[in-house]
């Protein structure tokens, strides 16, 4: 984070874009989902005894919940180390082709640029798509700003309260994130025409790979869906 | 206890590297028009996967269950010009109370 204050530059069309406290508003309610997880991915660490300095750590240093749930249900299962990075790896692959999306709109040289790209997470870089293939650098990074408060928070509460915590899925709290993904996409879907199709092979390839391949190949392979912008180059 | 130490640090140096990969390789470049092209589709096909594996998927194996009438409700919510807040929240409650009555 560099401190300046980048004016105008706004690429936005729509959200507003182009500074960092409206992205950091926009990732708020993202913010809650993840306080939630969060929490759950604590308690769900502390139960399998990792203490509670370690938990902490990993979150700091790792900010990844789905690669994290990950590591906790490879060694929770008896895994050992190197099943668990690989299945981290697997999930989180799906950050390459995003960060290779995001790369031409960050800033500065080869180390900033690798800083920068840090602040790539589903939530942040779905809401700073400006489509066409553009994104919104400072709504970014503002989104993930308050998504890394209360990812590192939630951990926190959930290791040293692990039996205050009622039952996330008995709320329905599980659903937030698919929720707020379709939410995304439902907007991303009234461009139309072939977003539409990318989207639908998506869904097939998805669908058909859940139960074949390690988790986190799926979503990679959906990816697949938006080779379609290869076909034709006009509209 | 170091199994978990090595996972932790090996975790989370693979996740850096591999977020930083893209920005590092691509730099400031602008990308050719057909990476672009594909790329504006890649947000709707990731969403749709996440969408997809997290209301389907259950270790391993497809589901179909309240998760799937919570996500649809926003959907619809959303198809309505619901704000989005509002379709979470309707998702969760909806979730929430099948699981209560049935």
């Amino acid at each position: 984070m560099g401190g300046e204050l980048t004016k105008g530059m706004s690429i936005g069309k729509e959200r507003g874009g182009g500074d960092y406290l409206a992205g950091a508003r926009a990732g708020l309610p993202f913010a809650l989902a993840t306080l939630v997880l969060g929490i759950s991915f604590g308690v769900l660490a502390r139960s399998l005894g990792w203490g509670i300095v370690a938990p902490i750590v990993f979150s700091v240093i790792a900010f990844s919940g789905s690669a994290q749930f990950a590591v906790v249900a490879v060694l929770g299962a008896g895994g050992g180390a190197l099943a668990a990075i690989v299945a981290a790896v697997l999930l989180n692959s799906r950050f390459l082709p995003m960060g290779v999306a995001v790369a031409p709109f960050l800033k500065g040289g080869p180390l900033r640029r690798a800083l920068e790209g840090q602040a790539v997470v589903d939530a942040s870089w779905a809401l700073a798509s400006r489509g066409g293939g553009r994104f919104d650098r400072e709504y970014m990074i503002g989104a993930t700003l308050p998504q890394v408060v209360a990812w590192i928070g939630g951990t926190v509460v959930g290791v040293l309260s692990s039996d205050v915590v009622g039952d996330v899925e008995r709320l329905g709290l599980d659903v937030i994130f698919p929720a707020f993904f379709m939410a995304l996409l439902v907007d991303e879907l009234r461009a139309g025409g072939r977003t539409i199709a990318a989207a639908l092979i998506a869904a097939v390839l998805s669908l058909a790979l859940v139960p074949w391949v390690p988790p986190g190949v799926p979503v990679i392979a959906a990816c697949a869906g938006a080779l379609l912008g290869l076909k034709g180059s006009s509209s | 206890m170091t199994t978990l130490w090595v996972a932790i640090l090996g975790v989370a140096l693979a996740s850096a590297a591999i977020k930083a990969l893209g920005p590092v390789v691509v730099g400031g470049r602008e990308l050719p028009s057909r990476a672009s092209a594909v790329i504006a589709l890649l947000a709707p096909a990731l969403l749709t996967a996440l969408v997809v594996t997290e209301t389907f998927g259950e270790d391993g194996h497809l589901l179909l269950d309240e998760r799937a009438a919570g996500v649809g409700v926003a959907a619809l919510a959303i198809a309505l010009r619901a704000p989005v807040l509002l379709a979470v929240a309707l998702a969760a409650l909806t979730t929430a109370l099948l699981r209560a009555f049935f």
